[in-house]
């Protein structure tokens, strides 16, 4: 039952850090998908996929790791959330296949003026992101639960509030796209992509208040969460610290220093998502199942704790490795596609 | 649409359908990863240029290939989830963790080397280069160890408990990876897969001979292909039979419906050729036997007594026909690849390994074999569980997740679209890259670089 800090608590936070490195691995390269139509010249486009070609897969295994931790740490979860999250879970997969093909195909056809494996890297990455950002509204605002089964029907998810968190979360993808960019590339593209991440960075400012403010009104909880005394205390440093990280932001899109935005991107993304915990913890399915409630044996957390502890240090070790190979700006023409 | 039909017969189409074509890519990305191993050990070793022809070669093939299994992988992982609820919290605490060891051992291990095994040749050096080779193969065999143990236990769960809440839970870990069925599957799957690469490789190697028996590259693919094929065949065939006696202790009912036996024999069971399984009569139709081999081959006697599908009560049953003649398929198309290993060796022998017509055709027509028999096997396992997800313990209907029919009826259209659009396009991209032939200075998956990977030689080392 739940201490200050027992295993179920520890599955809960490498879950959630699991999903984290998923977006920060996959975000900004699902958000190049979104760019993508604003970049229509074959040379700019062989650059972009470059820039992300040796090392997409291993981003997009972090999510692989999310929904597998899930089944094995809280099964009761899994079994509850995907059911509830049918449509969405199922575009967003159809959405990955579309992208994750396109990095190999589009160097296949021979249509080169007009290639559809472009389209449907944009499209891919545009409906797995939505898809993303209407599930994550969808388990905010909860799902109606019966014993130990979803007991919804397969269109709840659909709502005013998870229409607007598919879109915060497409705002917040671009703009880790555009500032990747930044931060990959060089002359007119570059450029282009410093254009972009100011208009994104406003819009992803406004997307984050609008989830803030509507998140409240879903339910009571989070409102005495995030505003009773003395939560506050802990509460008020978080949209704080968004303001300042935003201030450094613009200060690097007008000195035009390359490689600060993409990083102070993430910030605010961290930012957003150590507000999401703060408004769903101790929930896993809001408002209905804690974590101790769903979590699976002692035993079986336990197992998989071992090789967590092992492993996951390594994994970022060599994840690291990969990127440290790639560093530096992609040049068209520089020797990996 | 969709209305009246039975939700659960549709999360099981839509299982087998996206597992189906799933499985084909592993099944060739295993042996694949492990043979451009061996070629890029072969080039370091020799420094013989052949081999990094034949390396960069395939290496555009497999870079194709991983791309589609990752994508259907992604999907399987969400699969459990979506349609098998019930399945998932109940097992759950058994299978996740064994799923889990696979992301974090294989699936990070593969991803993370593979941007430097496509893309990194000059970047890293040949050495370096060769350690990320052999770390993506290595992942290919782990994630193969943990999926088939995660299968297994479902086959032949051990080392489980029953909660309070109907979940079965892990009492000893040691005995739910290493179950009864596990080290038999492993072994048969994994040489499937190396069966299923070198039938792949001799094809394309064969077709390149059949226009010019000259061409270096096709001569030492295609030599490779059918010692694989020469060794490896006969090895399958006795891991199979092997299988097949465990599976006989621990999962009677599917041998009995692999078999066609409908009735008890009790002293001696034939061993069925062909028939028409018959469910709702129980009766082999027109059945061909050979009198008392069945007991031979799984009992090792003559008269060895064997109970038949009429000792089952009819609830339990697996469906027969698609068990029986599954199986059917794959042993046939296995004692096929024996057969063409064989020839192959009498080519050999004779001193016309890359002249000889016939072989080449045989090979070729036996290209997509191994993916049919992976597919068969795989089949013949799987509905042989049935009527159970873990056998004997939770049954199919009992597993699916609380959806209406038109929910998991649409979702199964809409992978059946996209699958049929992606990977029928990639499959044909696959062939084109395999209707040219490898040649010198044949360059790498880099498609904006100069192809400048052959002029790096082994005893350069360092590479600028």
């Amino acid at each position: 039952m739940p201490g200050i800090i027992d295993i179920a608590t520890v599955w809960a936070f490498i879950i959630a850090f699991a999903v984290f490195v998923y977006v920060v691995m996959d975000g900004f390269d699902l958000g190049l998908g979104l760019l993508f139509p604003l970049f229509p010249a074959k040379a700019d486009r062989d650059v972009i996929m470059n820039s992300v070609a040796p090392v997409w897969d291993g981003n997009e295994t972090w999510l692989v790791l999310g929904g597998g931790g899930l089944m094995a740490a809280f099964p009761l979860a899994y079994a509850v959330l995907m059911p509830a999250l049918y449509t969405p879970v199922i575009a967003m997969l159809i959405g990955l296949i579309f992208r994750g093909v396109a990095f190999e195909f589009r160097w296949r056809t021979t249509q080169e003026k007009r290639n559809r494996w472009d389209i449907a890297f944009a499209g891919g990455s545009l409906l797995a992101t939505l898809a993303q950002g209407i599930a994550l509204g969808a388990v905010l605002q909860g799902v109606h639960v019966e014993g130990r089964h979803y007991a919804g029907g397969w269109w709840d998810w659909l709502t005013p509030f998870s229409i607007l968190t598919g879109l915060a979360l497409a705002v917040g993808f671009a703009l880790l796209g555009a500032t990747w960019l930044v931060l990959k590339t060089e002359g007119e593209l570059r450029d282009r992509a410093y254009h972009l991440s100011w208009f994104l960075l406003f819009a992803m400012l406004g997307a984050i208040g609008a989830v803030s403010i509507a998140t409240p009104f879903l339910h009571i909880q989070y409102t005495e969460r995030w505003f009773s005394w003395p939560n506050i205390i802990l509460t008020a440093p978080v949209p704080i610290a968004v303001a300042a990280v935003a201030v450094l932001l613009l200060r690097a899109l007008s000195n035009k220093w390359d490689s600060q935005p993409f990083f102070l991107t993430l910030t605010l993304f961290a930012l957003s998502y150590a507000g999401l915990g703060i408004s769903m913890y101790p929930y896993i399915v809001p408002q209905s199942i804690t974590i101790w409630q769903a979590a699976s044996p002692v035993s079986s957390q336990l197992f998989m704790l071992v090789g967590v502890a092992v492993l996951i240090p390594l994994i970022l070790g060599y994840t690291a490795w990969a990127y440290w190979v790639f560093r530096g700006k992609v040049r068209a023409g520089s020797g990996y596609h | 649409m969709f209305e009246g039909w039975d939700a659960v017969v549709l999360a099981r189409a839509q299982f087998a359908f996206t597992m189906s074509f799933h499985i084909v890519f592993p099944a060739f990305t295993i042996g694949l990863a492990s043979y451009l191993a061996v070629l890029e050990a072969l080039w370091l070793s020799t420094g013989r240029e052949v081999f990094i022809n034949l390396f960069n070669y395939w290496l555009k093939i497999f870079a194709v290939v991983f791309g589609m299994g990752v994508v259907s992988g992604i999907v399987m992982s969400y699969q459990f989830g979506t349609n098998w609820a019930a399945f998932s919290d109940k097992a759950g605490p058994v299978i996740g963790p064994l799923m889990a060891y696979e992301v974090l051992t294989a699936f990070f291990l593969e991803a993370g080397f593979l941007g430097v095994m496509l893309f990194g040749l000059k970047r890293v050096g040949p050495r370096l280069h060769f350690l990320a080779t052999l770390m993506v193969a290595i992942g290919t065999l782990i994630s193969a160890f943990w999926i088939l143990s995660a299968n297994s236990w479902m086959q032949t769960p051990t080392g489980y408990a029953v909660n309070a809440d109907g979940q079965f839970v892990p009492a000893d870990w040691l005995k739910v990876i290493f179950n009864p069925s596990f080290p038999y599957r492993l072994v048969h799957m994994v040489l499937a897969a190396y069966l299923t690469t070198a039938l792949v490789v001799g094809a394309v190697g064969a077709f390149h001979l059949w226009r010019d028996s000259h061409l270096a590259g096709a001569r030492v693919m295609f030599s490779m292909a059918m010692w694989m094929a020469t060794l490896v065949a006969p090895i399958q065939i006795l891991a199979g039979d092997q299988h097949g006696l465990n599976t006989l202790e621990h999962q009677p009912v599917k041998i009995m419906a692999m078999e066609g036996h409908f009735e008890s024999h009790k002293d001696g069971a034939p061993l069925y050729l062909f028939g028409l399984p018959d469910e709702a009569a129980g009766k082999l139709k027109y059945a061909i036997g050979i009198p008392k081999l069945g007991s031979l081959i799984l009992k090792h006697s003559l008269n060895a007594p064997m109970a038949g599908l009429d000792t089952v009560p009819r609830e339990n049953w697996p469906p027969v026909p698609i068990t029986f003649w599954s199986f059917r398929i794959m042993v046939g198309l296995g004692f096929l690849m024996l057969g063409l290993g064989l020839l192959s060796l009498f080519a050999r022998w004779r001193g016309t390994l890359y002249e000889f017509k016939l072989l080449q055709l045989f090979a070729m027509a036996m290209g997509p074999a191994g993916f049919i028999a992976v597919l068969a096997g795989w089949i013949t396992t799987e509905t042989g569980r049935q009527p159970f997800t873990v056998y004997g313990l939770l049954r199919t209907a009992e597993s699916t997740s609380p959806l209406a029919a038109p929910a998991v009826g649409s979702s199964l259209i809409a992978f059946v679209i996209v699958y049929f659009a992606v990977f029928t396009t990639g499959v044909f991209y696959i062939l084109r890259l395999m209707a040219s032939p490898p040649h010198q200075g044949e360059p790498g998956p880099s498609h904006d670089a100069p192809a400048r990977a052959a002029g790096i030689t082994p005893a350069a080392g360092v590479v600028t």
